[in-house]
């Protein structure tokens, strides 16, 4: 009989754990995806209005602005499409260059301005040139429209 | 001609790996004992002929020779010499070489280091090792080929990454691939008792101590990785849980899971088929590892130049190995025995807890990793709607890591002083209150002293400090079993170093959890626009923009800003950030400027000239960051020190007599079994 309480004891409390845990994991899972947009899915209102997601593509050429106080900028990130305006304050990666592929995360504002939290400029091992940066944006880009059709 | 003998010499190596993988493991099933003796032998030579392909390709990099592709595009005539020879493991094929050479490494340390073990084992742990740098070799020589020429030769190379030029480089990718390749060698102990059918408290006395030392080797490589970051990406982060590093943690953390549950083999004979799995994924994880960085199917910062057919090999490999293993697994572990008895408020349960919650977390890190390649692999088969890329963020891992933390450090508290097979609750209660009571007012307290209440700050706290004191009371209660009328010195020796070395890095895992907290909770950050003269205060120090002077390095040139800093209006100290530019690539590179102390680091790092003379500056004030490494340190260290406790080598000694005993009573004895 102890031996069956026993037994009986590891189970039930192996069970709760699972659920536990299994509760936590997915519950986090949930909360925490960001999807990735496209500026011409943005530009299209495909994208959410109160959720962070990410948004990639180039650096428009020439877009660059930055305000008086040198740390709020503004750019405009294109698949060569369309193109979404970004807004951000802080100091910017080291790669993040006008014509350079670029991931920012954050939310949509108003006017459909976006306000990125985070601004993501590649660290390739290999330097990756422009042309080719831009051709592989260009493809993902056309990857991603396709998908989401 | 170097590179050809480079190339020579790992097809050499390829072939003495492939007898190595063969013979040895059919001499000991079929008990040809010459087959078995080649074992060790064929391994020296086997890790000799990669040492020397290894050489070759240091030999073309130092001596810029870039008729060499692999040279051409990570090296430079104008890069100093130290990260020449580092950028050898720079890029994908030299990293890979540094790979199969480490696997030889640690193969060459087995055969030093198993005088005391039965031939029949050694032959097999050597073996299953060689069939591992069968694997890879072949991965180099087919897909990877560091040596391949290029021609007409490149009049220079296209630099090394200058993100890379850095100590960092020099030393962390050797500390993490030893620990990432070491597990193999707890994997092969593990195939080896499978094959064998031995699986005894001696076999997990000897596959202990090189179970630890990878795991040492593994924890040290991620803090290194996680303080490169720190300093050199520029923005003062210290773990991103990028993709590459949740590839590391894993392996870890079930390497942690199975330095535990070795303990109750070696100590209680039960947990056997459990460490026999853990040990089989701790290694599967290390590949799969090697998998997401090498195929590029995971965007990472640590990405390397994508090649499909790369990826599929190392996919091909992995699922080769997960899948022969586990076929192995399945079919010899039902005759493992089940080992000793256990009640439920036991230190068998504890442990049994402990593993269980460090699988959950590997388990949950790899849902969020691949969670992405999971979505769009659903997608293509069409089992779910088409959805937009996704990516799992950092919020996802710290969600399950809190919670989970929360009873793993409980059970480091008690475990230790849980008897084995029945605890006594109640009395643990009454020991271990004072310690509570401790902890607890610490938590209350501290937050206060670091300058605001923070439940998370309190829950670190009370987390670290009843690691501390518990460990205390521990040591004192076992200083306290020794022999009385004995010195102190000798009643200090007495106890054994494993223990010792327990302790110290379950200290360091509550010293870094001190300075995860404090950095989270009570970290303060400006950005801000300066102009010549401007001040700001962070965190009671005042920085001083002086200007920016331009300097020039060897292969680099660089605005070199001047911060002066305050406290209480008194200079402390000049701080000098440089903002560089990398010649060969025009790539820029933040470097900050850091000053450690014991209670908090100051960051200053450059952003970009705005306007007349001003920049844009990032200034941090973060507190008990450097504990963060300090807590790795200590866990080498404690890794370390238990590795080397006396009874690994007084078992050892103790085997090799029963061995000799044994010879002479049965020249052919044979453990094999079933």
């Amino acid at each position: 009989m102890k031996a069956r309480y026993k037994r009986m004891m590891f189970i039930v409390l192996g069970l709760v754990a699972v659920a536990a845990i299994a509760a936590l994991i997915l519950n986090a899972l949930q909360s925490n995806i960001n999807h990735f947009f496209s500026p011409t899915e943005v530009v299209a209102h495909q994208a959410p209005q109160d959720r962070t997601f990410r948004l990639g593509g180039l650096v428009e050429v020439g877009s660059l602005e930055r305000e008086d106080d040198g740390l709020t900028l503004q750019f405009k990130i294109t698949d060569n499409a369309e193109a979404v305006t970004v807004k951000y304050t802080g100091i910017l990666p080291d790669l993040f260059s006008e014509g350079q592929g670029v991931v920012a995360q954050g939310k949509l504002g108003n006017g459909g301005v976006f306000m990125a939290e985070e601004v993501l400029a590649k660290h390739d091992e290999t330097y990756m040139p422009p042309e080719v940066a831009d051709a592989l944006e260009k493809a993902e880009d056309a990857a991603a429209q396709g998908a989401a059709k | 001609m170097i590179p050809e003998i480079g190339q020579f010499a790992l097809i050499i190596a390829l072939c003495l790996a492939i007898v190595q993988g063969i013979f040895p493991i059919l001499g000991a099933q079929l008990n040809i004992r010459p087959w078995m003796a080649m074992a060790r032998p064929v391994a020296q030579g086997q890790f000799i002929f990669i040492a020397i392909s290894f050489a070759c390709l240091v030999y073309s990099f130092v001596t810029d020779d870039y008729s060499v592709l692999y040279t051409a595009s990570h090296s430079n005539s104008l890069l100093p010499v130290q990260y020449k020879v580092a950028g050898v493991w720079g890029g994908h094929e030299g990293s890979l070489l540094l790979w199969a050479m480490m696997l030889g490494l640690w193969t060459f340390l087995v055969t030093l280091f198993s005088k005391n073990l039965p031939d029949e084992m050694v032959a097999r742990v050597i073996g299953v090792l060689g069939l591992i740098a069968v694997g890879f070799l072949l991965f180099l020589l087919l897909t990877s080929n560091p040596f391949e020429r290029l021609l007409p030769a490149a009049p220079d190379g296209r630099d090394l990454n200058p993100l890379l030029q850095d100590f960092g480089l020099i030393i962390h990718p050797p500390m993490l691939y030893m620990g990432y390749v070491g597990f193999s060698v707890a994997f092969a102990f593990a195939i080896a008792a499978l094959i064998g059918g031995r699986l005894d408290a001696a076999w997990a006395r000897w596959s202990r101590p090189w179970t630890i030392i990878a795991w040492s080797f593994l924890a040290g490589g991620i803090g290194l990785g996680s303080w490169w970051a720190y300093y050199e990406l520029g923005w003062g982060g210290w773990w991103f849980w990028d993709p590459v590093e949740n590839a590391s943690l894993m392996p870890w953390l079930v390497g942690t899971a199975l330095i535990h549950s070795l303990a109750v083999t070696e100590k209680r004979g039960a947990f056997k088929r459990w460490t026999v799995l853990l040990a089989i994924i701790a290694f599967s994880l290390s590949l799969l590892g090697t998998f997401l960085v090498r195929s590029g199917v995971i965007t990472s910062v640590h990405a390397f130049a994508t090649d499909p057919e790369r990826g599929t090999f190392i996919l091909g490999f992995l699922i080769l190995v997960v899948v022969g293993s586990l076929l192995l697994y399945a079919w010899r572990a039902p005759k493992i025995g089940e080992g000793g008895k256990f009640e439920l408020v036991s230190k068998e349960t504890m442990l049994l807890v402990n593993n269980v919650i460090l699988a959950v977390m590997s388990a949950a890190v790899l849902l969020g990793t691949i969670y992405p390649m999971i979505i769009e692999g659903l997608a293509s088969v069409g089992l779910i709607d088409a959805v937009n890329k996704v990516s799992v963020g950092a919020p996802y891992f710290n969600a399950i890591f809190v919670p989970l933390l929360v009873p793993l450090v409980f059970l480091v508290g008690m475990g230790p002083l849980a008897r084995w097979k029945k605890a006594d609750m109640p009395d643990m209660v009454r020991q271990l209150r004072w310690a509570f009571i401790a902890s607890a007012i610490f938590a209350v307290v501290m937050p206060f002293l670091m300058g605001g209440w923070s439940w998370m700050a309190a829950l670190g706290m009370v987390l670290a400090a009843w690691i501390v004191t518990t460990a205390i009371y521990s040591l004192r209660a076992r200083f306290k079993a020794t022999n009385a009328e004995l010195p102190w010195g000798h009643r200090l020796n007495a106890i054994p170093r494993s223990f010792y070395g327990m302790h110290l890095a379950h200290i360091g895992v509550a010293v870094c959890i001190v300075g995860a907290t404090m950095v989270s909770n009570y970290m303060s950050d400006k950005d801000v626009r300066m102009d010549i003269g401007d001040t700001v205060t962070v965190g009671g120090y005042t920085f001083r923009f002086d200007g920016v002077i331009e300097t020039k390095g060897p292969n680099y040139t660089a605005n070199r800003g001047l911060i002066r800093v305050l406290q209480d209006g008194r200079e402390v100290m000049t701080m000098e950030p440089e903002k560089r530019v990398y010649t060969v690539q025009t790539m820029p590179m933040t470097e900050a400027a850091i000053d450690t102390g014991i209670w908090r680091d100051l960051y200053v790092s450059l952003g970009e000239p705005v306007s007349g003379g001003a920049w844009s500056v990032r200034v941090y004030h973060k507190p008990f960051v450097s504990w963060l490494w300090t807590g790795v340190i200590l866990m080498v260290l404690g890794g370390v020190v238990a590795m080397s406790d006396k009874r690994y080598r007084v078992m050892a000694r103790k085997e090799k007599k029963a061995k000799a005993e044994a010879k002479i009573a049965t020249p052919k004895l044979a453990t094999e079994k079933a």
